[in-house]
């Protein structure tokens, strides 16, 4: 089971678990969709998005950066995209919502840099250790 | 030279402190084999034919007698007594134990030295003019750059997991000293029209499988946006260079594929959105780093001397090494002294630990405590008096670092090859001692005048071939060791990637190979000085080919 924390190294529920079915979401339940899917389904209120790492984050429509809840997508270990991703939404206060990373690289050996590119809440991978997760992500000052 | 700050201090020693415990974690079966890799490779740490190799970061190849104390420490320590100098200015140790790296980088950090991003996908070390700051015809001394650009490649969390690894050189000459061509960004520090610093930028330069001489994506830059300029490069070539193909994933083939107008757009797009943020250099910022270099009080009465003029005269194996091993320095009265790291029966680059600690002595005794290692995979000395020249010569005698030999052919650029290097077909360093005694009597080599040879084991180009005047690459035919050579290339200010010859030449007959391309040279040049890369440029492929193949012809 992943567990999910925030910048402080707090666990905190999913409030949007992923909407993988067919159909549109019932209509104001927090769900998390892909980018695709939350175009198609006309971005509905209170949907998270979780955008693929090859996503031109400057050309995102106002209704995804409106979100509340990005999700950026580590494939692997070592495909570092979406910390670029990440600095690009969050500079200027260009998105200021939630933004959080999973996949491969949320690991406990990188999250020190994923929080200095700003994420705010990491979906740790199922094998890491949560505890010594948890007390880095609490001694990680960002830059 | 730069000493670091607090800051920089903790942030090393944390880093030492990381690996120690990524190490134990791999050792204890808790982080994956392929997790460590990338984490070691980031840290210096490959895994070689026989053994791990550790390449330690010299910034810009700047060295104080200090740190090559700690060097010669380390090679005794932890390795078999010796080090490795490599092309891009590192030292490498090609026998420690995976063990004992988090104590050998402990041990470096206490002279303010780190393995950190010397391997892997990520921002390499910054290279160099090596005689920077004290060379006659540099513009500005680079170095302060450089440092200031190290500062912001250092732990860039950005761009630790890059496509591919990107390297960054500087020049503030005219003749380039750092193959700046050849690396992923290559800056030239220049003035323009109007009087003010600034940069001649390059991109997707790169040797390797796919050799590209880098394109110029910006005339002038000016001087306060280097590191903007930098970063919105890096972010784009994140975003956008390959991933799916290792051979396709450096920025030269993103450039290639992209165009370089389409990509430049895209640089100059994100760099007007950042070049008036925290990444501007501030005037201060960069005065206050120029005071860390050059301060050395030069003695006024050095050109004074008259023993060195006398000793030029009495002594012709002085004289020869002078005329080959020195270069001028901007102040009257001192020199730039080469070591050669290219002594018979030595592999290029090869140092051991008694001659680093005598070097670092020397440095002491006369050159402001500091030394640089060279692209060539040589040593200088950089500020030398005239009177102090001949007792360092004869101690560079003794020590078999004077080998006037500086630019000739037996300078080699030389990867380590099969000796070490598990992704090698064929042996470098034999042929490059083979090539010695060819070539060794010194009237010859001298008639033969400035040339580059430099010698790969594999594609992946570790030693230059395709840049050396002549290059020499190793193939593998059917498990034999076979030579693929190529004429004309260049990392100069004029660079140029050779052209091959023709079929490759087997392991027995590459030097007689390299020796008929020489004579052929000879017989072609229209005086001594034109120079063998000039002459090929004129005279073109077919004469070398005739020679090279008679059979063909
Ligand atoms: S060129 Fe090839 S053989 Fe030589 S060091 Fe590089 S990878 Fe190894």
């Amino acid at each position: 089971m992943s567990l999910l924390l925030d910048r402080l190294g707090q666990r905190i529920p999913d409030l949007y678990p992923e909407w993988t079915e067919p159909g549109t979401p019932p209509p104001g339940q927090p769900r998390l969709l892909t980018l695709e899917r939350f175009m198609e389904e006309g971005a509905p209120a209170a949907a998270a998005v979780l955008l693929p790492n090859t996503a031109n984050v400057l050309s995102l429509p106002a209704s995804v950066l409106a979100c509340p809840l990005l999700v950026l997508d580590y494939p692997a270990f070592a495909d570092g995209r979406a910390y670029s991703q990440a600095r690009l939404l969050s500079r200027n206060g260009r998105y200021s919502g939630e933004l959080r990373a999973r996949g491969g690289a949320v690991v406990y050996d990188q999250l020190r840099m994923l929080k200095i590119c700003c994420f705010t809440q990491f979906l740790l991978r199922a094998d890491q250790d949560d505890e010594a997760c948890s007390l880095l992500l609490s001694s990680t000052a960002t830059r | 030279m730069y000493r670091y700050n607090q800051q920089d201090q903790a942030g090393v020693d944390a880093r030492v402190a990381e690996f120690r415990d990524q190490t134990a974690r791999y050792l204890a079966g808790s982080l994956s084999a392929d997790e460590f890799r990338h984490l070691r490779l980031r840290n210096g740490l490959y895994v070689q034919r026989f053994a791990p190799m550790l390449r330690v970061s010299i910034p810009y190849g700047l060295l104080s007698s200090k740190q090559m104390r700690m060097l010669a420490h380390i090679a005794r320590k932890y390795d078999k007594g010796y080090g490795h100098f490599t092309t891009r200015q590192n030292i490498q140790y090609n026998w420690p134990k995976l063990e004992t790296v988090p104590d050998i980088l402990a041990d470096l950090a206490t002279v303010e030295m780190h393995a950190i991003q010397t391997s892997g996908n990520c921002i390499r070390n910054i290279t160099s003019d090596p005689l920077a700051g004290a060379a006659r015809d540099e513009l500005v001394d680079p170095r302060p750059y450089c440092e200031l650009t190290r500062h912001w490649a250092t732990f860039h969390p950005e761009f630790n997991w890059l496509p591919r690894k990107f390297k960054l050189a500087f020049s503030a000459t005219t003749s380039d000293r750092a193959a700046t061509r050849v690396h992923d960004i290559g800056i030239h520090i220049v003035r323009n029209a109007a009087g003010e610093l600034g940069y001649e930028v390059y991109v997707g330069g790169g040797l390797g499988r796919t050799p590209i001489i880098g394109q110029k994506i910006r005339d002038f830059l000016p001087e306060a946006d280097l590191l903007s300029y930098c970063e919105a490069i890096l972010r784009i070539y994140n975003l956008l260079g390959r991933r799916d193909n290792i051979y396709k994933a450096r920025i030269k083939i993103l450039v290639k594929e992209m165009g370089l107008a389409a990509f430049a757009e895209q640089v100059e797009a994100e760099w007007q959105r950042i070049k008036d943020g925290p990444l501007k250099l501030q005037a201060g910022q960069l005065e206050a780093m120029k005071a860390h270099f050059g301060s050395f009080h030069y003695d006024a009465s050095a050109a004074a001397d008259q023993s060195y003029a006398q000793r030029l005269e009495r002594d012709s194996a002085f004289a020869a090494w002078t005329k080959r091993n020195l270069q001028p320095h901007r102040v009257d009265g001192y020199h730039l002294v080469f070591l050669s790291l290219k002594a018979r029966g030595v592999a290029p680059g090869d140092v051991d630990a008694a001659q680093m600690d005598a070097i670092a002595d020397l440095a002491d005794r006369y050159s402001f405590g500091e030394l640089r290692a060279t692209h060539n995979q040589n040593l200088v000395l950089a500020d030398v008096r005239q009177q102090d020249l001949y007792p360092l010569w004869q101690e560079l005698v003794r020590l078999n670092l004077a080998t006037p030999n500086i630019g000739l052919l037996t300078d080699v650029i030389c990867c380590p090859g099969l000796d070490f290097c598990s992704l090698s077909n064929a042996s470098s360093i034999a042929v490059a001692e083979e090539i010695f005694d060819r070539f060794e009597s010194l009237d010859y080599q001298h008639d033969i005048g400035e040339i580059k040879l430099n010698m790969s084991g594999c594609m992946n180009g570790c030693g230059h071939h395709s840049v050396g005047h002549i290059g020499v690459l190793g193939v593998d035919k059917k498990g034999e060791e076979w030579y693929q050579i190529t004429l004309g290339g260049s990392s100069g200010n004029d660079a140029s990637l050779g052209d091959r010859t023709g079929p490759s030449v087997e392991r027995a007959h590459i030097a007689d190979a390299i020796q008929t391309l020489v004579e052929t040279y000879l017989e072609l040049r229209l005086n001594e000085d034109e120079s063998f890369l000039d002459c090929y440029r004129r005279v073109g492929m077919p004469a070398y080919k005739r020679r090279l193949y008679p059979e063909a012809a």
